[in-house]
Protein backbone atom coordinates (compact mmCIF):
# COMPACT_ATOMS: atom_id res chain seq x y z
CA UNK A 1 0.00 0.00 0.00
CA UNK A 2 2.90 2.27 0.75
CA UNK A 3 4.13 1.57 -2.74
CA UNK A 4 0.97 2.91 -4.28
CA UNK A 5 1.36 6.19 -2.51
CA UNK A 6 4.89 6.55 -3.68
CA UNK A 7 4.00 5.87 -7.24
CA UNK A 8 1.35 8.52 -7.13
CA UNK A 9 3.87 10.99 -5.83
CA UNK A 10 6.66 10.21 -8.24
CA UNK A 11 5.21 8.94 -11.45
CA UNK A 12 3.96 12.17 -12.95
CA UNK A 13 7.55 13.38 -13.18
CA UNK A 14 8.72 10.25 -14.94
CA UNK A 15 5.74 10.29 -17.25
CA UNK A 16 6.38 13.89 -18.18
CA UNK A 17 9.69 12.84 -19.63
CA UNK A 18 9.27 9.63 -21.52
CA UNK A 19 12.54 7.80 -21.68
CA UNK A 20 13.49 7.90 -25.33
CA UNK A 21 15.75 5.37 -26.99
CA UNK A 22 18.74 7.65 -26.80
CA UNK A 23 18.01 8.55 -23.20
CA UNK A 24 17.90 4.92 -22.24
CA UNK A 25 21.12 4.31 -24.11
CA UNK A 26 22.64 7.17 -22.16
CA UNK A 27 21.34 5.76 -18.90
CA UNK A 28 22.98 2.41 -19.54
CA UNK A 29 26.22 4.12 -20.43
CA UNK A 30 25.92 6.06 -17.21
CA UNK A 31 25.23 2.91 -15.21
CA UNK A 32 28.33 1.29 -16.71
CA UNK A 33 30.34 4.30 -15.65
CA UNK A 34 29.03 4.16 -12.10
CA UNK A 35 29.78 0.44 -11.88
CA UNK A 36 33.31 0.91 -13.16
CA UNK A 37 34.09 3.61 -10.64
CA UNK A 38 32.21 2.05 -7.79
CA UNK A 39 35.11 1.82 -5.32
CA UNK A 40 36.29 5.35 -5.83
CA UNK A 41 32.85 7.03 -5.91
CA UNK A 42 31.65 5.16 -2.89
CA UNK A 43 34.77 6.19 -1.01
CA UNK A 44 34.24 9.79 -2.00
CA UNK A 45 30.65 9.64 -0.84
CA UNK A 46 31.57 8.23 2.55
CA UNK A 47 34.15 10.98 3.01
CA UNK A 48 31.55 13.60 2.18
CA UNK A 49 29.10 12.04 4.65
CA UNK A 50 31.68 12.17 7.41
CA UNK A 51 32.69 15.73 6.54
CA UNK A 52 29.09 16.86 6.64
CA UNK A 53 28.79 15.19 10.06
CA UNK A 54 25.87 13.08 8.99
CA UNK A 55 25.02 9.70 10.53
CA UNK A 56 27.10 10.52 13.59
CA UNK A 57 25.27 7.87 15.55
CA UNK A 58 26.89 5.20 13.38
CA UNK A 59 30.46 3.86 13.29
CA UNK A 60 32.68 4.27 10.24
CA UNK A 61 32.35 0.60 9.33
CA UNK A 62 28.61 0.76 9.57
CA UNK A 63 28.45 3.85 7.39
CA UNK A 64 30.65 2.13 4.85
CA UNK A 65 28.54 -1.01 4.80
CA UNK A 66 25.28 0.93 4.40
CA UNK A 67 26.84 3.21 1.81
CA UNK A 68 27.82 0.18 -0.23
CA UNK A 69 24.30 -1.22 -0.17
CA UNK A 70 22.70 2.12 -0.95
CA UNK A 71 25.15 2.73 -3.77
CA UNK A 72 24.41 -0.62 -5.38
CA UNK A 73 20.65 -0.25 -4.96
CA UNK A 74 20.92 3.23 -6.36
CA UNK A 75 22.73 2.10 -9.49
CA UNK A 76 20.32 -0.76 -9.88
CA UNK A 77 17.36 1.60 -9.64
CA UNK A 78 18.93 3.77 -12.33
CA UNK A 79 19.42 0.75 -14.52
CA UNK A 80 16.06 -0.93 -14.17
CA UNK A 81 13.96 2.17 -13.60
CA UNK A 82 12.05 0.29 -10.91
CA UNK A 83 12.10 1.50 -7.37
CA UNK A 84 10.75 -1.51 -5.50
CA UNK A 85 14.10 -2.95 -4.46
CA UNK A 86 15.39 0.42 -3.36
CA UNK A 87 12.14 1.13 -1.57
CA UNK A 88 12.35 -2.11 0.34
CA UNK A 89 15.94 -1.41 1.18
CA UNK A 90 15.15 2.13 2.31
CA UNK A 91 12.45 0.87 4.62
CA UNK A 92 14.71 -1.81 5.97
CA UNK A 93 17.52 0.69 6.49
CA UNK A 94 15.15 3.09 8.24
CA UNK A 95 13.97 0.34 10.53
CA UNK A 96 17.54 -0.28 11.61
CA UNK A 97 18.70 3.29 12.02
CA UNK A 98 15.61 4.98 13.47
CA UNK A 99 16.06 3.38 16.89
CA UNK A 100 19.59 4.80 16.91
CA UNK A 101 18.35 8.32 16.58
CA UNK A 102 19.13 9.04 12.93
CA UNK A 103 17.11 12.04 11.80
CA UNK A 104 15.20 12.70 8.60
CA UNK A 105 17.54 15.49 7.47
CA UNK A 106 20.50 13.12 7.74
CA UNK A 107 18.89 10.56 5.46
CA UNK A 108 17.84 13.20 2.95
CA UNK A 109 21.32 14.68 3.28
CA UNK A 110 23.21 11.51 2.41
CA UNK A 111 21.03 10.78 -0.62
CA UNK A 112 21.52 14.31 -1.91
CA UNK A 113 25.26 13.95 -1.33
CA UNK A 114 25.31 10.78 -3.37
CA UNK A 115 23.39 12.51 -6.13
CA UNK A 116 25.95 15.27 -6.03
CA UNK A 117 28.99 12.96 -6.00
CA UNK A 118 27.66 11.08 -9.01
CA UNK A 119 26.72 14.23 -10.89
CA UNK A 120 30.21 15.59 -10.37
CA UNK A 121 31.77 12.43 -11.72
CA UNK A 122 29.52 12.65 -14.76
CA UNK A 123 30.59 16.23 -15.19
CA UNK A 124 34.24 15.22 -14.98
CA UNK A 125 33.74 12.49 -17.53
CA UNK A 126 31.77 14.45 -20.12
CA UNK A 127 32.88 18.02 -19.51
CA UNK A 128 34.62 18.18 -22.86
CA UNK A 129 31.43 17.64 -24.78
CA UNK A 130 28.76 19.96 -23.46
CA UNK A 131 26.07 18.55 -25.71
CA UNK A 132 26.56 15.04 -24.44
CA UNK A 133 26.94 16.27 -20.88
CA UNK A 134 23.63 18.08 -21.18
CA UNK A 135 21.88 14.98 -22.38
CA UNK A 136 23.51 12.78 -19.78
CA UNK A 137 22.40 15.10 -17.01
CA UNK A 138 18.90 15.28 -18.50
CA UNK A 139 18.68 11.52 -18.29
CA UNK A 140 20.29 11.36 -14.87
CA UNK A 141 18.49 14.10 -13.02
CA UNK A 142 14.87 12.95 -13.06
CA UNK A 143 15.92 9.43 -12.19
CA UNK A 144 18.13 10.67 -9.38
CA UNK A 145 15.34 12.84 -8.05
CA UNK A 146 12.92 9.98 -8.01
CA UNK A 147 15.41 7.92 -6.10
CA UNK A 148 16.02 10.67 -3.58
CA UNK A 149 12.30 11.11 -3.03
CA UNK A 150 11.78 7.39 -2.68
CA UNK A 151 14.40 7.02 0.01
CA UNK A 152 13.29 10.10 1.90
CA UNK A 153 9.60 9.20 1.78
CA UNK A 154 10.41 5.64 2.82
CA UNK A 155 12.28 6.94 5.82
CA UNK A 156 9.58 9.37 6.84
CA UNK A 157 6.87 6.73 6.52
CA UNK A 158 8.85 4.31 8.61
CA UNK A 159 9.39 6.99 11.22
CA UNK A 160 5.70 7.76 11.31
CA UNK A 161 4.97 4.10 11.76
CA UNK A 162 7.37 3.86 14.68
CA UNK A 163 5.85 6.92 16.30
CA UNK A 164 2.36 5.54 15.86
CA UNK A 165 3.40 2.29 17.43
CA UNK A 166 4.89 4.07 20.39
CA UNK A 167 1.78 6.15 20.87
CA UNK A 168 -0.27 3.01 20.70
CA UNK A 169 1.88 1.36 23.35
CA UNK A 170 1.57 4.36 25.64
CA UNK A 171 -2.18 4.41 25.16
CA UNK A 172 -2.51 0.79 26.05
CA UNK A 173 -0.48 1.26 29.19
CA UNK A 174 -2.77 4.03 30.26
CA UNK A 175 -5.99 2.07 29.85
CA UNK A 176 -5.72 -1.04 31.93
CA UNK A 177 -8.52 -3.46 32.50
CA UNK A 178 -8.00 -4.70 36.03
CA UNK A 179 -9.19 -7.92 37.53
CA UNK A 180 -9.88 -7.26 41.21
CA UNK A 181 -11.19 -10.66 42.04
CA UNK A 182 -12.38 -13.64 40.15
CA UNK A 183 -15.01 -12.72 37.56
CA UNK A 184 -14.87 -9.02 38.41
CA UNK A 185 -13.19 -6.48 36.14
CA UNK A 186 -12.64 -2.81 36.73
CA UNK A 187 -12.06 -0.34 33.95
CA UNK A 188 -10.90 2.98 35.31
CA UNK A 189 -11.27 5.59 32.59
CA UNK A 190 -8.98 8.54 33.05
CA UNK A 191 -8.37 11.77 31.22
CA UNK A 192 -9.60 12.90 27.88
CA UNK A 193 -11.50 10.24 26.00
CA UNK A 194 -11.53 10.82 22.26
CA UNK A 195 -13.46 8.54 19.91
CA UNK A 196 -10.35 6.57 19.01
CA UNK A 197 -9.48 5.91 22.60
CA UNK A 198 -13.09 5.09 23.40
CA UNK A 199 -13.07 2.41 20.71
CA UNK A 200 -9.85 1.02 22.08
CA UNK A 201 -11.21 0.88 25.60
CA UNK A 202 -14.28 -0.94 24.43
CA UNK A 203 -12.26 -3.47 22.52
CA UNK A 204 -10.03 -4.11 25.53
CA UNK A 205 -12.94 -4.41 27.87
CA UNK A 206 -14.95 -6.79 25.71
CA UNK A 207 -11.97 -9.04 25.10
CA UNK A 208 -11.09 -8.77 28.78
CA UNK A 209 -14.55 -10.01 29.68
CA UNK A 210 -14.04 -13.13 27.58
CA UNK A 211 -10.46 -13.74 28.63
CA UNK A 212 -11.23 -13.39 32.35
CA UNK A 213 -14.69 -14.89 32.16
CA UNK A 214 -15.94 -11.79 33.91
CA UNK A 215 -19.50 -11.66 35.18
CA UNK A 216 -19.48 -8.14 36.48
CA UNK A 217 -17.64 -5.09 35.19
CA UNK A 218 -17.26 -1.78 36.96
CA UNK A 219 -16.53 1.13 34.64
CA UNK A 220 -15.29 4.00 36.75
CA UNK A 221 -15.41 7.37 35.03
CA UNK A 222 -14.52 9.51 38.05
CA UNK A 223 -11.35 10.53 36.24
CA UNK A 224 -13.10 11.65 33.08
CA UNK A 225 -13.60 15.37 33.07
CA UNK A 226 -15.92 15.72 30.13
CA UNK A 227 -17.54 13.57 27.51
CA UNK A 228 -19.04 14.67 24.25
CA UNK A 229 -22.21 13.10 22.92
CA UNK A 230 -20.23 10.81 20.66
CA UNK A 231 -18.17 9.28 23.43
CA UNK A 232 -21.15 9.13 25.78
CA UNK A 233 -23.02 7.21 23.13
CA UNK A 234 -20.06 4.90 22.81
CA UNK A 235 -20.12 4.24 26.53
CA UNK A 236 -23.75 3.21 26.26
CA UNK A 237 -22.97 0.86 23.38
CA UNK A 238 -20.16 -0.68 25.42
CA UNK A 239 -22.50 -1.35 28.32
CA UNK A 240 -24.96 -2.97 25.95
CA UNK A 241 -22.29 -5.05 24.21
CA UNK A 242 -20.95 -6.24 27.57
CA UNK A 243 -24.42 -7.40 28.47
CA UNK A 244 -24.64 -9.35 25.24
CA UNK A 245 -21.45 -11.12 26.26
CA UNK A 246 -23.12 -12.05 29.51
CA UNK A 247 -21.58 -9.50 31.88
CA UNK A 248 -23.36 -6.94 34.04
CA UNK A 249 -21.92 -3.45 33.91
CA UNK A 250 -21.92 -0.99 36.79
CA UNK A 251 -20.94 2.59 36.00
CA UNK A 252 -19.44 4.61 38.84
CA UNK A 253 -18.27 8.18 39.25
CA UNK A 254 -20.80 9.70 36.91
CA UNK A 255 -20.47 13.49 37.20
CA UNK A 256 -23.61 15.62 36.90
CA UNK A 257 -22.27 17.02 33.61
CA UNK A 258 -21.77 13.61 32.04
CA UNK A 259 -25.11 12.43 33.42
CA UNK A 260 -26.69 15.35 31.64
CA UNK A 261 -24.93 14.52 28.39
CA UNK A 262 -26.27 10.98 28.64
CA UNK A 263 -29.81 12.19 29.23
CA UNK A 264 -29.47 14.61 26.33
CA UNK A 265 -28.61 11.82 23.89
CA UNK A 266 -31.63 9.92 25.08
CA UNK A 267 -30.15 7.44 27.53
CA UNK A 268 -32.52 6.17 30.17
CA UNK A 269 -30.28 6.45 33.23
CA UNK A 270 -32.76 4.35 35.16
CA UNK A 271 -31.87 1.43 32.95
CA UNK A 272 -28.18 1.92 33.50
CA UNK A 273 -26.66 0.40 36.57
CA UNK A 274 -25.01 3.39 38.23
CA UNK A 275 -23.44 3.65 41.67
CA UNK A 276 -21.96 6.82 43.22
CA UNK A 277 -18.33 5.92 43.65
CA UNK A 278 -15.92 3.13 42.83
CA UNK A 279 -15.99 1.68 46.35
CA UNK A 280 -19.75 1.44 46.25
CA UNK A 281 -19.54 -0.04 42.78
CA UNK A 282 -17.22 -2.80 43.90
CA UNK A 283 -19.49 -3.59 46.83
CA UNK A 284 -22.46 -3.81 44.53
CA UNK A 285 -20.46 -6.02 42.18
CA UNK A 286 -19.52 -8.39 44.99
CA UNK A 287 -23.10 -8.52 46.08
CA UNK A 288 -24.09 -9.49 42.54
CA UNK A 289 -21.37 -12.12 42.35
CA UNK A 290 -22.13 -13.44 45.82
CA UNK A 291 -25.77 -13.65 44.98
CA UNK A 292 -24.99 -15.74 41.94
CA UNK A 293 -22.86 -18.15 43.95
CA UNK A 294 -25.24 -18.58 46.90
CA UNK A 295 -28.76 -17.94 45.72
CA UNK A 296 -30.24 -17.40 49.16
CA UNK A 297 -33.59 -15.77 49.06
CA UNK A 298 -36.84 -16.08 50.85
CA UNK A 299 -37.94 -19.13 48.94
CA UNK A 300 -41.56 -20.13 49.01
CA UNK A 301 -42.06 -23.52 50.52
CA UNK A 302 -41.81 -26.25 47.95
CA UNK B 1 -17.75 10.83 -0.96
CA UNK B 2 -16.09 14.15 -1.52
CA UNK B 3 -13.77 15.24 -4.26
CA UNK B 4 -10.40 13.64 -4.65
CA UNK B 5 -11.63 10.24 -3.63
CA UNK B 6 -9.78 7.64 -5.61
CA UNK B 7 -11.37 4.30 -6.38
CA UNK B 8 -8.90 1.48 -6.51
CA UNK B 9 -10.35 -1.93 -7.02
CA UNK B 10 -13.77 -3.38 -7.07
CA UNK B 11 -15.44 -6.70 -6.71
CA UNK B 12 -18.99 -7.58 -7.42
CA UNK B 13 -21.29 -10.15 -5.87
CA UNK B 14 -24.52 -11.06 -7.61
CA UNK B 15 -27.29 -11.26 -5.06
CA UNK B 16 -30.25 -13.43 -5.80
CA UNK B 17 -30.45 -16.24 -3.27
CA UNK B 18 -30.12 -16.51 0.49
CA UNK B 19 -26.72 -18.09 0.07
CA UNK B 20 -25.61 -14.96 -1.80
CA UNK B 21 -26.35 -12.91 1.32
CA UNK B 22 -23.84 -15.00 3.25
CA UNK B 23 -21.37 -14.88 0.39
CA UNK B 24 -21.58 -11.11 0.02
CA UNK B 25 -20.94 -10.42 3.68
CA UNK B 26 -18.08 -12.91 3.83
CA UNK B 27 -16.48 -11.28 0.82
CA UNK B 28 -16.95 -7.87 2.39
CA UNK B 29 -15.31 -8.99 5.60
CA UNK B 30 -12.36 -10.48 3.73
CA UNK B 31 -11.78 -7.32 1.70
CA UNK B 32 -12.12 -5.14 4.78
CA UNK B 33 -9.57 -7.22 6.66
CA UNK B 34 -7.31 -7.14 3.64
CA UNK B 35 -7.48 -3.37 3.67
CA UNK B 36 -6.38 -3.34 7.28
CA UNK B 37 -9.72 -2.67 8.97
CA UNK B 38 -9.86 -3.93 12.54
CA UNK B 39 -11.85 -7.07 13.23
CA UNK B 40 -14.44 -4.86 14.93
CA UNK B 41 -14.90 -2.60 11.93
CA UNK B 42 -14.83 -5.50 9.48
CA UNK B 43 -17.69 -6.97 11.49
CA UNK B 44 -19.65 -3.72 11.21
CA UNK B 45 -19.13 -3.76 7.44
CA UNK B 46 -20.13 -7.43 7.11
CA UNK B 47 -23.27 -6.79 9.13
CA UNK B 48 -24.24 -3.83 6.95
CA UNK B 49 -23.72 -5.88 3.80
CA UNK B 50 -25.87 -8.66 5.20
CA UNK B 51 -28.77 -6.24 5.70
CA UNK B 52 -28.49 -4.61 2.29
CA UNK B 53 -28.18 -7.92 0.49
CA UNK B 54 -31.20 -9.29 2.31
CA UNK B 55 -33.27 -6.27 1.34
CA UNK B 56 -32.34 -6.95 -2.27
CA UNK B 57 -33.41 -10.59 -2.11
CA UNK B 58 -36.53 -9.73 -0.17
CA UNK B 59 -37.85 -6.73 -2.00
CA UNK B 60 -36.19 -6.69 -5.41
CA UNK B 61 -35.61 -10.40 -6.09
CA UNK B 62 -32.16 -9.78 -7.45
CA UNK B 63 -29.40 -7.22 -7.62
CA UNK B 64 -25.76 -6.87 -6.79
CA UNK B 65 -23.40 -5.77 -4.08
CA UNK B 66 -20.30 -3.95 -5.23
CA UNK B 67 -17.31 -3.54 -2.94
CA UNK B 68 -14.71 -0.93 -3.76
CA UNK B 69 -11.58 0.26 -2.10
CA UNK B 70 -11.55 4.03 -1.91
CA UNK B 71 -8.85 6.50 -1.09
CA UNK B 72 -8.99 10.13 -0.09
CA UNK B 73 -5.56 11.57 0.38
CA UNK B 74 -3.90 9.38 2.95
CA UNK B 75 -7.23 7.92 4.09
CA UNK B 76 -8.29 4.53 2.87
CA UNK B 77 -11.71 3.06 3.03
CA UNK B 78 -14.26 0.70 1.65
CA UNK B 79 -17.53 1.54 -0.04
CA UNK B 80 -20.43 -0.87 -0.29
CA UNK B 81 -22.89 -0.30 -3.09
CA UNK B 82 -26.07 -2.38 -3.02
CA UNK B 83 -27.98 -1.95 -6.25
CA UNK B 84 -31.15 -3.42 -7.68
CA UNK B 85 -33.74 -2.75 -10.33
CA UNK B 86 -36.62 -3.75 -8.12
CA UNK B 87 -39.82 -1.89 -7.22
CA UNK B 88 -38.06 0.96 -5.44
CA UNK B 89 -39.14 2.58 -2.19
CA UNK B 90 -42.21 4.77 -1.97
CA UNK B 91 -41.18 6.94 0.93
CA UNK B 92 -37.45 6.79 1.46
CA UNK B 93 -37.58 9.04 4.51
CA UNK B 94 -39.95 6.72 6.30
CA UNK B 95 -37.96 3.67 5.25
CA UNK B 96 -35.01 5.20 7.09
CA UNK B 97 -36.94 5.36 10.37
CA UNK B 98 -36.37 2.78 13.05
CA UNK B 99 -39.23 0.33 13.04
CA UNK B 100 -40.65 1.11 9.63
CA UNK B 101 -41.28 -2.03 7.64
CA UNK B 102 -43.64 -2.97 4.86
CA UNK B 103 -43.04 -6.65 5.54
CA UNK B 104 -43.78 -6.91 9.24
CA UNK B 105 -40.13 -7.17 10.15
CA UNK B 106 -38.15 -5.18 12.67
CA UNK B 107 -37.65 -2.35 10.19
CA UNK B 108 -34.18 -1.86 11.57
CA UNK B 109 -32.15 -2.76 8.48
CA UNK B 110 -31.63 0.58 6.76
CA UNK B 111 -31.35 2.80 9.84
CA UNK B 112 -29.06 0.17 11.35
CA UNK B 113 -26.78 0.23 8.34
CA UNK B 114 -26.61 4.00 8.60
CA UNK B 115 -25.48 3.68 12.22
CA UNK B 116 -22.86 1.07 11.35
CA UNK B 117 -21.16 2.96 8.55
CA UNK B 118 -19.46 6.37 8.36
CA UNK B 119 -21.28 7.56 5.29
CA UNK B 120 -24.66 6.52 3.98
CA UNK B 121 -26.66 7.43 0.95
CA UNK B 122 -29.83 5.95 -0.51
CA UNK B 123 -31.37 6.62 -3.85
CA UNK B 124 -34.60 4.95 -4.87
CA UNK B 125 -37.12 5.44 -7.61
CA UNK B 126 -40.43 3.66 -7.68
CA UNK B 127 -40.50 1.24 -10.57
CA UNK B 128 -36.82 1.71 -11.28
CA UNK B 129 -34.86 0.40 -8.36
CA UNK B 130 -32.81 1.20 -5.32
CA UNK B 131 -29.14 1.99 -4.76
CA UNK B 132 -27.66 2.22 -1.31
CA UNK B 133 -24.11 3.50 -0.97
CA UNK B 134 -22.41 3.14 2.39
CA UNK B 135 -18.77 3.62 3.17
CA UNK B 136 -16.38 3.36 6.06
CA UNK B 137 -13.00 4.99 6.47
CA UNK B 138 -10.14 3.36 8.21
CA UNK B 139 -9.49 5.13 11.46
CA UNK C 1 -30.76 -29.68 9.48
CA UNK C 2 -27.69 -27.44 9.54
CA UNK C 3 -27.52 -27.16 13.32
CA UNK C 4 -27.27 -30.22 15.55
CA UNK C 5 -29.48 -30.13 18.65
CA UNK C 6 -28.32 -32.02 21.70
CA UNK C 7 -30.61 -33.09 24.48
CA UNK C 8 -29.08 -32.99 27.92
CA UNK C 9 -31.57 -33.72 30.67
CA UNK C 10 -34.21 -31.04 30.51
CA UNK C 11 -32.12 -28.78 28.37
CA UNK C 12 -31.74 -28.56 24.62
CA UNK C 13 -28.42 -27.34 23.30
CA UNK C 14 -28.11 -26.05 19.75
CA UNK C 15 -24.55 -25.29 18.78
CA UNK C 16 -24.27 -23.41 15.56
CA UNK C 17 -21.21 -24.61 13.67
CA UNK C 18 -20.92 -22.23 10.73
CA UNK C 19 -22.57 -19.29 9.00
CA UNK C 20 -26.27 -19.90 8.52
CA UNK C 21 -28.64 -18.84 5.78
CA UNK C 22 -32.02 -17.41 6.69
CA UNK C 23 -33.66 -20.74 5.93
CA UNK C 24 -31.20 -22.57 8.18
CA UNK C 25 -32.14 -20.18 10.97
CA UNK C 26 -35.85 -20.68 10.47
CA UNK C 27 -35.35 -24.44 10.44
CA UNK C 28 -33.44 -24.18 13.67
CA UNK C 29 -36.26 -22.15 15.20
CA UNK C 30 -38.88 -24.70 14.16
CA UNK C 31 -36.81 -27.68 15.26
CA UNK C 32 -36.22 -26.16 18.69
CA UNK C 33 -39.90 -25.39 19.13
CA UNK C 34 -40.86 -28.86 18.09
CA UNK C 35 -38.35 -30.52 20.39
CA UNK C 36 -39.21 -28.34 23.38
CA UNK C 37 -42.76 -29.63 22.98
CA UNK C 38 -41.74 -33.21 22.42
CA UNK C 39 -39.28 -33.48 25.33
CA UNK C 40 -40.95 -31.00 27.66
CA UNK C 41 -37.60 -29.22 27.97
CA UNK C 42 -37.21 -26.49 30.56
CA UNK C 43 -34.27 -24.75 28.99
CA UNK C 44 -32.80 -24.04 25.56
CA UNK C 45 -29.26 -22.89 24.95
CA UNK C 46 -28.27 -21.56 21.57
CA UNK C 47 -24.50 -21.36 21.20
CA UNK C 48 -23.57 -18.72 18.62
CA UNK C 49 -19.81 -18.79 19.15
CA UNK C 50 -19.28 -19.65 15.49
CA UNK C 51 -21.32 -16.73 14.14
CA UNK C 52 -19.24 -13.80 12.96
CA UNK C 53 -22.28 -11.72 12.05
CA UNK C 54 -25.58 -11.25 13.83
CA UNK C 55 -27.87 -9.12 11.72
CA UNK C 56 -31.49 -8.13 12.14
CA UNK C 57 -32.72 -11.42 10.75
CA UNK C 58 -30.71 -13.73 13.00
CA UNK C 59 -31.36 -11.55 16.03
CA UNK C 60 -35.07 -11.49 15.38
CA UNK C 61 -35.19 -15.22 14.80
CA UNK C 62 -33.36 -15.95 18.04
CA UNK C 63 -35.62 -13.55 19.88
CA UNK C 64 -38.61 -15.36 18.41
CA UNK C 65 -37.20 -18.66 19.63
CA UNK C 66 -36.93 -17.21 23.13
CA UNK C 67 -40.46 -15.85 23.15
CA UNK C 68 -42.06 -18.91 21.61
CA UNK C 69 -40.28 -21.41 23.83
CA UNK C 70 -41.24 -19.38 26.88
CA UNK C 71 -44.87 -19.91 25.96
CA UNK C 72 -44.15 -23.61 26.11
CA UNK C 73 -42.44 -23.40 29.47
CA UNK C 74 -38.81 -23.32 28.47
CA UNK C 75 -36.31 -20.54 28.95
CA UNK C 76 -33.98 -19.78 26.07
CA UNK C 77 -30.58 -18.23 26.52
CA UNK C 78 -28.00 -17.23 23.97
CA UNK C 79 -24.36 -17.95 24.68
CA UNK C 80 -21.05 -17.26 23.00
CA UNK C 81 -21.66 -13.93 21.28
CA UNK C 82 -18.24 -12.72 20.12
CA UNK C 83 -16.98 -9.34 21.36
CA UNK C 84 -16.95 -7.79 17.89
CA UNK C 85 -20.37 -9.17 17.11
CA UNK C 86 -21.72 -7.85 20.40
CA UNK C 87 -20.46 -4.38 19.63
CA UNK C 88 -21.84 -4.46 16.09
CA UNK C 89 -25.24 -5.51 17.45
CA UNK C 90 -25.19 -2.68 19.97
CA UNK C 91 -24.23 -0.14 17.31
CA UNK C 92 -26.87 -1.49 14.97
CA UNK C 93 -29.48 -1.20 17.68
CA UNK C 94 -30.17 -4.91 18.05
CA UNK C 95 -30.56 -5.51 21.74
CA UNK C 96 -32.04 -8.99 22.26
CA UNK C 97 -34.05 -7.39 25.03
CA UNK C 98 -35.55 -9.87 27.43
CA UNK C 99 -33.32 -12.69 26.29
CA UNK C 100 -30.59 -13.67 28.75
CA UNK C 101 -27.12 -13.88 27.24
CA UNK C 102 -24.17 -15.67 28.81
CA UNK C 103 -20.49 -15.98 28.09
CA UNK C 104 -20.40 -19.60 27.00
CA UNK C 105 -22.10 -22.96 27.25
CA UNK C 106 -20.80 -23.62 30.74
CA UNK C 107 -22.18 -20.32 32.01
CA UNK C 108 -25.43 -21.02 30.25
CA UNK C 109 -25.83 -24.39 31.92
CA UNK C 110 -24.95 -22.87 35.32
CA UNK C 111 -27.50 -20.17 34.81
CA UNK C 112 -30.24 -22.61 33.89
CA UNK C 113 -29.37 -24.78 36.88
CA UNK C 114 -29.76 -21.66 39.06
CA UNK C 115 -33.07 -20.55 37.60
CA UNK C 116 -34.47 -24.06 37.80
CA UNK C 117 -34.69 -23.57 41.56
CA UNK C 118 -37.88 -21.83 42.56
CA UNK C 119 -37.73 -18.22 43.56
CA UNK C 120 -34.49 -17.16 41.99
CA UNK C 121 -33.99 -15.20 38.86
CA UNK C 122 -31.19 -13.51 36.96
N1 LIG D 1 -33.92 -2.81 -2.03
C1 LIG D 1 -35.19 -2.46 -1.72
N2 LIG D 1 -36.15 -2.41 -2.64
C2 LIG D 1 -37.42 -2.04 -2.33
N3 LIG D 1 -37.82 -1.72 -1.08
C3 LIG D 1 -36.90 -1.74 -0.09
C4 LIG D 1 -35.55 -2.11 -0.35
N4 LIG D 1 -34.87 -2.05 0.81
C5 LIG D 1 -35.76 -1.65 1.74
N5 LIG D 1 -36.98 -1.47 1.22
C6 LIG D 1 -38.19 -0.98 1.92
O1 LIG D 1 -37.78 -0.24 3.06
C7 LIG D 1 -38.35 -0.79 4.24
C8 LIG D 1 -37.38 -0.66 5.36
O2 LIG D 1 -36.24 -1.50 5.12
P1 LIG D 1 -35.40 -2.04 6.35
O3 LIG D 1 -34.33 -2.92 5.84
O4 LIG D 1 -35.03 -0.87 7.17
O5 LIG D 1 -36.47 -2.87 7.20
P2 LIG D 1 -37.09 -4.28 6.89
O6 LIG D 1 -36.36 -4.96 5.80
O7 LIG D 1 -38.55 -4.09 6.71
O8 LIG D 1 -36.85 -5.05 8.27
P3 LIG D 1 -35.48 -5.66 8.82
O9 LIG D 1 -34.39 -5.22 7.86
O10 LIG D 1 -35.31 -5.09 10.16
O11 LIG D 1 -35.69 -7.12 8.81
C9 LIG D 1 -38.71 -2.20 3.89
O12 LIG D 1 -39.78 -2.70 4.66
C10 LIG D 1 -39.08 -2.09 2.41
O13 LIG D 1 -40.40 -1.68 2.27
MG1 LIG E 1 -34.24 -5.13 5.80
Amino acid sequence: MVNNNLKVATQPKAAAQPVSESASALLSELVAHLRQNRTQLREEWVVRITEAELLTAMTKDEIFAEATSVYDSYVEALETGTLEALQAYARNLSERIIPRGVETDEVVGIVLLLRDVLARSLFAKYHEDFKVLGRVLDAYEPAANRIAITVAVGFVQERERVIREQQEAIRELSTPVLQVRERLLILPMIGLIDPHRARQLTEQLLHGIRANRAKVVVIDITGVAAMDANVANHLVLTVEAARLLGATVIVTGLSPEIAQTLVKIGVDLGKMNTVGDLQGGIEEAERLLGFKVFPIRETPAG
Amino acid sequence: MGEGVRVEQESKVRVETEADIVLARQQGRAIARDLGFTLGNATLIATAISELARNIVQYATRGEVILKRIENGSQKGLVVIARDEGPGINDVRRAMEDGFSTSGRLGLGLPGVRRLMDEFNIHSEVGKGTTVTASMWKS
Amino acid sequence: MAVPILKQGQTLIASIQAALTDTDLLELRDALLEQVGRYRSRGVIVDVTALDVMDSFSTRTLRDVAHMTRLRGAQTIIVGIQPEVAFAMAQFGLTLEGVPTKLDLEEGLDYLAGTAKPGSDG
